[in-house]
């Protein structure tokens, strides 16, 4: 990947499945382009991203079908290109350049 | 954080941390894990037998999807000699079961099975339309539940098929033993067979099994992905109130605290559960042994794998509908099948033969007090389990044949040869009150 055009910001993929796209205007697939830094000036990081996602893609009302006490709700994996989040730090991960990162629901019928 | 390698083939790069032993496998490495470990579950439990024809209760969402892809793939590999088809169930909602219905017919090509797909039309005479527009809105979540809860062994009756399997996780079964605090039901909840007695007239046991039973959802939908496999899922039925401080979201909560928590649960349910011997007594006789029947299955519709389907409207009201207990009463339901012979792990199939008698239990406990019991017997009518005369789903027919517009009273539908149910409802509750039972 290409670094981005502006050093303030950077491109990422965000995915959604397993029936969390219904919150995200059936969206599956996000390209976006954040914020490289926080208010802080501190490097963006997941939990940041969780927060951009809630107050700028989400449609829905109902954030706390995405978010529960101040982190992804229990049920929902997050993937990190393709790894379980928890072995990349979780919310801590600083989100890179070309990040994929998918939120998929385990909560929907099967 | 450094990319950690693989636990098992320290080659890759771990894409996957398991719940159940925090152990961190690569891609291939886990497909491959989950999968023998659902070999051993039906190879220790004696699941299947050579010759045997399966139909998969098949929904086109997570959980029945990968069960079809990993017993085809197990069918296969460990040449089980069984045949695999596919069984799904369409409540004749318009546009509920469309995109479902389409994925379930994709993965029948896809994984080369046979696929019936049985309307409520063709097993009870009534589509659920049909019943909304003569019940209304209210309350047709009653007939809804207690048609599913037959659906699956009604269709396999038909189809001449003994074995169901239905994609029911380690998930489901703790949120169940969570909510079921009665140990007799503990027994049926937790177990990975049961059978219901004589169906449909036809005096032959359907056996239901649940092979992903120690899975983790959580490993379903990370199987699922890394396979690639094409499931639909459904819009979200949960509504914020009835998912906060459900079991459901217990269950979710005690995950993330402790991984292994899930499977904590279904065992010591297993455990609570080996402590009442008597605990499939309830059934009336009809039943063996050392196979829990299948319990009388009660109200409210859509279980959580069978539901959220919605398509909006009707069935969106319907599932808001529904109280958290109700949804997860209906998932015990369709958990119900539960035996004790997992423990035993005899050599040959499982016995599941229905009137065979005399206990095998011998090493169990004496129970320590005796508990309140279920007496279990069958519908007079359609021979399923019930606690009365006539069960629920004859007697919501009834209700609704009798009060049938005279012009939709043709039921010429090819299935009633077999299925007599729907035309014998009614005088078989003539000929019940007759009887003067
Ligand atoms: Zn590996
Ligand atoms: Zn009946």
């Amino acid at each position: 990947m290409a670094a981005s055009k502006e050093d303030d910001t950077i491109s990422i993929t965000v995915e959604f499945s397993g029936g969390l796209e219904m919150l995200f205007s059936n969206e599956r697939k996000l390209p976006l382009s954040i914020p490289a830094k926080d208010d802080t000036g501190a490097r963006t990081n997941v939990a940041y991203l969780v927060n951009y996602l809630c107050e700028n893609a989400m449609k829905d009302p109902k954030k706390e079908l995405f978010v529960l006490d101040g982190t992804v709700r229990p049920g929902i994996l997050v993937l990190i290109n393709d790894a379980d989040w928890e072995l990349e730090g979780e919310e801590k991960y600083e989100v890179q350049e070309g990040d994929n990162i998918l939120f998929v629901s385990t909560l929907h019928g099967g | 954080m450094p990319p950690s390698p693989c636990a098992l083939c320290h080659t890759n790069r771990a894409l996957i941390l398991r719940p159940k032993d925090h152990s961190k496998l690569c891609r291939q490495c886990f497909l491959t894990t989950f999968e023998t470990e659902i070999h051993h579950t039906i190879t220790s439990t004696s699941l299947f037998t050579r010759g045997e024809k399966i139909a998969i209760g098949a929904s086109g969402g997570k959980d029945s999807t990968v069960l079809a892809s990993v017993l085809k793939t197990l069918n296969e590999r460990y040449d089980y000699g069984v045949e695999l088809v596919l069984l799904s169930i369409d409540e004749g909602i318009k546009g509920y079961r469309d995109d479902s219905l389409e994925t379930v017919k994709r993965n029948a090509q896809q994984y080369g099975m046979e696929l019936t797909i049985l309307g409520y039309d063709e097993l009870y005479g009534w589509t659920m339309d049909q019943v909304v527009e003569q019940v209304g809105k209210k309350g047709n979540c009653t007939y809804c539940g207690v048609f599913r809860r037959q659906a699956l062994d009604r269709g396999a009756a038909r189809l001449g098929v003994r074995h169901v399997v239905t994609g029911h996780n380690a998930d489901d079964v703790a949120e169940t033993v969570v909510l079921r605090g009665d140990l007799p039901r503990l027994s049926r909840t937790t177990s990975i067979v049961t059978s219901t007695p004589s169906i449909l007239t036809t005096h032959t046991n359907i056996k239901r099994s649940k092979p992903l039973k120690y899975a983790y959802e959580k490993e379903i939908v990370l199987y699922a992905h890394h396979k690639q496999l094409d499931y639909f899922s459904t819009e979200c039925i949960y509504s914020p109130e009835a998912f906060r401080g459900s079991a459901r979201a217990l269950i979710k909560n005690l995950e993330r605290v402790r991984p292994s928590a899930i499977l904590d649960v279904v065992r010591s349910g297993e455990d609570m559960a080996k402590l009442v011997p008597g605990s499939d007594e309830g059934c009336g006789g009809t039943c063996s042994s050392s196979v829990p029947v299948a319990e009388e299955e009660e109200g409210g519709c859509g279980n959580a794998n069978a539901n959220g389907r919605t398509a909006g409207g009707e069935m969106a009201s319907i599932e808001q509908h529904l109280a958290q207990s109700e949804v997860a009463a209906e998932h015990n339901l369709e958990v119900e099948v539960t035996t004790s012979s997992v423990n035993g792990a005899q050599n040959g199939s499982v016995p599941f033969t229905s009137g065979k008698k005399g206990r095998k239990n011998k090493a169990q406990p004496v129970p320590l007090r005796k508990l309140p019991k279920q007496v279990m017997g069958q519908c007079k009518i359609c021979g399923y389990l019930s606690s009365q005369e006539v069960c629920k789903a004859c007697m919501l027919l009834d209700g609704l044949n009798k009060n049938r517009p005279r012009n939709t009273i043709e039921l010429g539908y090819e299935g009633q040869k077999k299925d007599q149910s729907i035309n014998g409802v009614a005088s078989g509750i003539e000929k019940l009150a007759v009887n003067g039972v």
